[in-house]
């Protein structure tokens, strides 16, 4: 594997890290808005 | 073991999150999301607006996860399709395994998801949605017959009823009539596609009307379908389930699009696809006004 392929590997995941951190953060706030809906409906 | 340089080119590809977005098919996605967002809002019962958001991102989510789970099984056929050989798996950029993994992940997540912030009725419609788009259209029927998309239309036509359902926690008559609404709309909408992309459908072994039956039958068909499908737009007015908002609008945008689909339909020239690009691109934003209308209606008239 050359360097090129290797950073671009490393950049793919780098994003897809990103962007599943952002998706669980998204996902723990909607959990906590979901728990206090029921509990107050 | 330490990779090789052999091992690491020989390693399945990196795929970027792009490539997991354009698996769930965003394009399709757009109509789905809508349509299910007029079923909850064209309910009787009001929700929360955060039960709903959830309720929207479950469709959303099962529907990309249908496409993902779509796009695995035909990723060969997809190769051999102009219009698809650029998605993700016949293009190379992701392992067939990754998509298979996601697919199933992101539809499993969204039922769960749906069950708990609404109801297991809505989350049990939303789970056969999924597996009816996977195994009776994509694996039994589309290889099969050019009643694929007839059937597998039913797929497509859930998320109003999903909509309706996660607001009241049942189906009554008129969810069942927007399902029947986009179930009679699709081969039209679907066939009338297939006319202007008849050689991929063909070099692909996909057999699609005009691959199998031919122009001529197809155009009939474009025009027989019209014609229920015309009646269940419009049967929410006289069934005092819509008000004069929605029937004005359905009566309207309906006889656009039996005018377009009658030019389609008794066409004899073969030269060019205007009439069925034009019937095509009407159908998508025939079904956007329509349910627009819907809602529109339930909210000025309630």
């Amino acid at each position: 594997m050359s360097p090129e392929e290797e950073r671009v590997i490393r950049a793919r995941q780098a994003g897809r890290a990103k962007v599943m951190a952002l998706l669980l953060g998204g996902f723990v706030l909607l959990v906590f808005a979901i728990s206090i809906v029921k509990m107050t409906h | 073991m330490t990779p090789t340089a052999t091992t690491l080119s020989a390693a399945p590809p990196v795929a970027d999150w792009r490539d997991f977005l354009a698996l769930c098919k965003p394009r399709v996605l757009t109509l789905v999301v809508f349509t299910g967002l007029c079923g909850l809002l064209a309910a009787p019962v009001s929700v929360h607006p955060v039960i709903g958001f959830t309720a929207i991102l479950c469709i959303a989510m099962a529907a990309g996860a249908a496409g993902a789970l779509n796009q695995w099984y035909e990723s060969d056929i997809d190769a051999l399709m102009k219009r698809t050989r650029a998605r993700p798996l016949p293009a190379g950029r992701m392992s067939r395994e990754s998509a298979l993994h996601f697919g199933v992940g992101l539809g499993g997540f969204s039922v769960v998801l749906m069950g708990l912030a609404t109801n297991w009725v809505t989350a049990a419609i939303l789970l056969v949605s999924i597996l009816f788009y996977v195994m009776v259209y994509t694996v039994w029927l589309k290889r099969r017959t050019p009643q694929n998309i007839v059937i597998g239309g039913a797929a497509g036509a859930f998320p109003p009823m999903i909509g309706w359902a996660a607001a009241t926690g049942d189906v009554t008559l008129m969810p069942v009539l927007l399902f029947t609404l986009i179930f009679l709309w699709t081969p039209p909408h679907f066939w009338a596609l297939a006319l202007f992309v008849k050689t991929d459908y063909g070099n692909a072994g996909v057999p699609m009307l005009p691959v199998v039956a031919g122009e001529r039958v197809t155009r009939q068909q474009i025009g027989l379908y019209t014609i229920p499908m015309a009646v269940a737009a419009v049967a929410p007015w006289p069934l005092a389930l819509a008000g004069w908002i929605y029937g004005t609008v359905a009566v309207a945008t309906t006889l656009i699009f039996a005018v377009l689909a009658a030019v389609v339909t008794f066409r004899t020239s073969d030269a060019g696809m205007k009439p069925e690009k034009q019937l095509f691109k009407y159908s998508i934003l025939y079904l956007f006004i329509l349910f627009g209308a819907l809602v529109v209606d339930r909210w000025v008239l309630a």
